[in-house]
């Protein structure tokens, strides 16, 4: 049996009146690939940003490398999050600093007393691995979507997480661009020996990127398994639905 | 039909209630900020850098605007005081306008619009992009770094802008009343510390204090609280600058009544 390094179950979670996760059970196993589909507002962004604290469940439980997320206090909590990455959909590049400066920014605030030459070597390594040194001086403003993607991934890389989580990694780039990002995460997956989750509703990403798949549909995870498993012999309509709308477009 | 009158109902209902929660979760955000200020980690640099970017930001329309106060209200004053032939009285009256009022409103009313709205939108785009979160899962507390900089940046820095402009608009006093009643720079001065008490200049320095209180506050409350989108950003800078206005008059009332106290006594 593999490891788990992520646990959920029975994970609820509302806002107000709407009820966005309704018993979520999900398990990610050490060195996996897991992608989780699902369409826009369907609650994938809340699941993951649940498992780093940003938001807390209202029901069930959440253990992320054997800690239950919610009852961590807040220094746990930070140790915890040092070992995830968390690559977010609009890259969320700090604006007012330069590559080098965002790289550094979870270093520096982290690492007590890393000389300049550590830093230095880290920062170029990363961007090495996600082939971008020539932008080490840019601002973030003067890249391109897939470049800033690329730096928001570098930036997670940079203190070595054993978990990432993308979040919708591929939405709103080119097809092209799709593809080095999907190239990207697997390379990072062999070199860094991460466990990640894949939030996505791009099928090609889902197929290229996972080793298995989750489908969340209404608050739950319906079909599960590897990507012809869910797709080729799903009776399920809405994950029917979901394929034949994903490759209309 | 039924359903129809429960929505009206809950249409002003839910106004009310907005105001109220919009009014704790300002007076929780406050709370919060007293509650982080005083332990480590303390972000010195941020706190310099955003020093600089206040002064940097303001600096020029508040030295233009100073110095037009100064000889404006200077070359207004005149006509009245000249009916009593009491025009050597000028630099006195202008130096007690000036440090009791119109240094730091003027200061806080031009920050209020240069700083507090630049605090808003950087803040709130950073919210909407993510930004805050980011910087929260990479174990930084974004309200200590965002918020508790910017907040001790602008209330250090509005009183050391309020005495600049104080002595920009006595320069531009001067500039007026050396050309009509051709008073020398060192008895001009000598005339407007004067008239001044200890009460006046420090008065005016903690109600500077306050103004810069409010326009980081209000700032960085309405750049945190911003909704989606760049709309939002647009309209958390636009309310920041508006309620730090509005605030600022109602201090300006409040400060008047309290120093009149003092003055009593
Ligand atoms: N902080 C929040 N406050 C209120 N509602 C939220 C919040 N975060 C997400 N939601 C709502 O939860 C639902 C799911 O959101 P999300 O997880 O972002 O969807 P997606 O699957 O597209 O990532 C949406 O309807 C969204 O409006
Ligand atoms: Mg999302």
């Amino acid at each position: 049996m593999q490891k788990k390094v992520i646990e959920v179950r029975g994970l609820k979670k509302s806002f107000g009146d709407l009820d966005v996760l309704k018993g979520v059970d999900l398990d990610l196993y050490d060195g996996e690939n897991l992608v989780v589909l699902g369409k826009s507002g369907s609650g994938k962004s809340v699941l993951i940003k649940i498992m780093v604290g940003l938001l807390t469940q209202d029901e069930g439980t959440l253990k992320v490398l054997g800690h239950e997320v919610s009852e961590m206090g807040s220094k746990a909590l930070n140790q915890l999050r040092l070992r995830i990455g968390f690559s977010f959909q609009a890259s969320a590049l700090y604006d007012s600093m330069t590559v080098r400066e965002n790289l550094e920014f979870p270093l520096v605030r982290n690492v007590k007393g890393i000389g300049k030459a550590e830093k230095d070597k880290l920062v170029e390594s990363v961007l090495e691995s996600v082939g971008l040194i020539q932008t080490i001086n840019q601002m973030p403003s003067e890249l391109s979507g897939g470049q800033r993607k690329r730096i928001g991934i570098a930036r997670t890389l940079i203190l070595k997480p054993a978990i990432m989580l993308y979040d919708e990694p591929t939405a709103g780039l080119d097809p092209i661009t799709c593809m080095d990002i999907n190239k990207l995460i697997n390379q990072v997956n062999e070199e860094y020996k991460t466990s990640s989750i894949i939030i996505t509703h791009d099928l090609t990403c889902a197929k290229v990127t996972g080793d298995r798949m989750a489908m969340l549909i209404d608050g739950v995870f319906s079909a599960e398994g590897e990507f012809e498993e869910v797709f080729k012999y799903s009776e399920d309509p809405s994950v029917k639905s979901f394929y034949d709308y994903n490759f209309i477009q | 039909m039924a359903e129809n009158t429960a929505t009206h109902k809950s249409g002003l209902r839910r106004r009310v209630e907005n105001f109220f929660i919009g009014l704790a979760s300002a007076y929780r955000f406050v709370e919060r900020f007293f509650r982080e200020v005083w332990f480590p980690p303390y972000e010195f640099k941020e706190f310099i850098r955003q020093c600089y970017q206040i002064g940097y930001n303001s600096l020029p329309l508040i030295s233009l605007t100073g110095f037009i106060v100064g000889v404006v209200f200077t070359n207004q004053s005149r006509p009245s005081l000249a009916e009593f032939g009491a025009t050597s009285w000028l630099p006195a009256l202008i130096s007690i306008a000036v440090i009791r009022a119109m240094g730091p409103l003027v200061t806080a009313l031009i920050a209020a619009g240069k700083v507090g709205s630049s605090i808003g939108a950087e803040i709130g785009s950073m919210k909407v992009t993510e930004q805050i979160d980011a910087m929260e899962v990479s174990a930084t507390n974004p309200f200590k770094f965002l918020v508790v900089s910017r907040v001790l940046a602008s209330t250090f820095m509005i009183p050391v802008l309020v005495m600049y402009t104080d002595f920009v608009a006595l320069m531009g006093a001067f500039f007026n009343v050396n050309q009509h009643e051709l008073v020398s720079l060192s008895t001009f001065f000598v005339q407007v510390f004067d008239a001044l008490s200890f009460l006046d200049i420090t008065s005016s320095l903690l109600k500077s204090l306050v103004f810069g209180f409010t326009i980081g506050i209000v700032g960085c409350y309405k750049g945190y609280n911003s909704t989606k989108g760049t709309e939002g950003v647009g309209k958390a800078a636009n309310s920041a600058v508006v309620m730090a206005m509005f605030l600022i008059f109602i201090e300006e009332l409040l400060a008047l009544q309290i120093t009149n106290f003092f003055r009593q006594l």
